[in-house]
């Protein structure tokens, strides 16, 4: 029961046109999946982050939609990735996407910063941690991770942001002491960030689109160009203000 | 036309001839998801999915195989099933995936799935061949579960913990914890601890079988 001879199977232009057949049959297959699953992965995705954001930042603090635009901004070489949420057109929270390097490997970390510089929720997005010692950095082992809300850059001071056994104010967990101290580090050095460049981050300036380039204008790059220059005019009349 | 001992089949695959406990097959993606039951049941769930798939596409190319690219065609068809597997359950079940997605592209590096492929589906019809590739899921969706959940009691007290995420809300009852306040034993988590599990295992399938024949063995001489 053959349906192509074994004459034809023989040649050897056979093999390799089978070959190519089923391969182009499959890439059409995997295209037309993807085709259709996009927007669906899209949505949950969409979702999933909704859910992430109200877990780190009250719905109360906001009343715009923050995932509506995204804006990456790049600081002293390392390029992140942040949403504005607003009250009332202005700047209430920044929600930002940062890492931190742990005893194995990146943490990635979600911070919540309120406009005034205190911590609204910090959450760990992923890790590769030891299972059952560093992994209590997640929300779903222990609770360790609520510890950092309503924490600031002064609250507790600076020899505070460590990890007890360092001399600081955080706990850290038996047989793990790198990972705590790693997700502190990060912590801290966010709100730094954020302390650094607050104005950027605020958008305290009259027109709030020339201060930030959000990643949708990306592809044109005199747009950036302009922002950036503004930008630095701005900070520029910031600190000459800040002086008087 | 040669007939089919489906019982035998069944057998087999799922005790005899088990892919984990006698092939010693797909023990890749089996010790970096049995950290518990239930993520060894999702694995071994979308196993079953992409075995049985797999099976049938390649009985129903069959005819059409020659021996040359039998093995590139094999896993193109894997690879593409798995990767419409992955999607899918990105857009619709989202959830599970959540769970899962990690482990999903291993389901590609399962020798099991292309060692079935080679030596039963592009040798036999199609409903033989998917008989085979669901008993053959099952088999190692058993070794999973039992493998797992072994891991899970030893290793931190629990069993099925999460299964929820995995079943939904009504299955939240079979989440137990059989060892309150328990502290875990961390080397039984990790993968070294998995090979030893595993080990012992065996070791206790192989009693069990030759307890099997000798207790045969003693009626005969009855």
């Amino acid at each position: 029961m053959s349906i192509i001879s074994e004459k034809i199977k023989k040649t050897h232009a056979y093999p390799a046109l089978l070959m190519g057949v089923v391969s182009l049959l499959v890439c059409s297959l995997l295209l037309i999946t993807h085709q259709l699953t996009a927007q669906p992965i899209a949505d949950r995705q969409r979702e999933d982050l909704s859910k992430l954001l109200n877990q780190v930042l009250p719905v109360e603090a906001y009343d715009n939609q923050p995932l509506d635009q995204r804006y990456q901004e790049e600081f002293e070489g390392q390029s992140y990735l942040f949403y504005r949420a607003r009250m009332q057109q202005k700047v209430s929270a920044i929600i930002i996407f940062t890492s931190t390097s742990g005893y194995s490997g990146e943490i990635s970390l979600l911070v919540a910063i309120k406009a005034d510089g205190s911590l609204s929720g910090v959450r760990v997005l992923s890790h590769t941690e030891t299972p059952g010692l560093g992994d209590k950095i997640e929300l779903a082992k222990s609770d360790w991770i609520l510890s950092f809300a309503g924490l600031s850059l002064t609250l507790p001071d600076l020899t505070g942001w460590a990890v007890k056994k360092d001399g600081g104010e955080f706990d850290a967990f038996t047989g793990a002491t790198i990972t705590p101290r790693a997700v502190v580090k990060g912590v801290h050095k966010t709100l730094q960030l954020f302390q650094d460049n607050r104005a950027f981050f605020l958008e305290q300036q009259t027109d709030p689109q020339a201060s930030s380039s959000p990643l949708e204008t990306q592809h044109s790059e005199h747009i950036i160009k302009d922002a950036l220059v503004d930008l630095t005019e701005y900070r520029k009349q910031r600190s000459y203000y800040a002086e008087l | 036309m040669q007939s089919y001992n489906y019982k035998e089949i069944f057998n087999n695959n799922l005790w005899v001839n088990n892919v984990v406990f006698a092939q010693m097959l797909a023990l890749c993606p089996l010790l970096a998801v049995t950290s518990g039951a239930t993520n060894g049941l999702g694995l071994g769930l979308i196993t079953t999915a992409v075995m049985i798939l797999s099976s049938l596409l390649i009985s129903l190319i069959r005819p059409l195989l020659t021996p040359q690219v039998r093995i590139p065609i094999f896993i193109l068809l894997i690879a593409a099933l798995v990767t419409i597997a992955d999607l899918a359950m990105n857009a619709w079940l989202h959830e599970l995936h959540k769970v899962l997605g990690l482990f999903i592209p291993l389901i590609v590096t399962n020798c099991a799935i292309l060692g079935r492929a080679e030596s039963y589906a592009s040798k036999n019809p199609w409903f033989p061949a998917v008989f085979d590739g669901f008993t053959t899921g099952l088999g190692f969706t058993f070794a999973l579960v039992v493998l797992g959940g072994f891991r899970e009691v030893v290793g931190s007290g629990t069993l099925f913990a999460n299964a929820s995420l995995l079943l939904g809300d009504s299955f939240s009852m079979i989440e137990l914890t059989l060892i309150p306040d328990y502290r875990g034993m961390l080397l039984v988590v990790l993968p070294s601890g998995g090979f030893i599990m595993l080990g012992v295992l065996l070791a206790g399938k192989r009693l069990l079988d030759k307890a099997k024949v000798k207790e045969s063995s003693h009626c005969s001489v009855e």
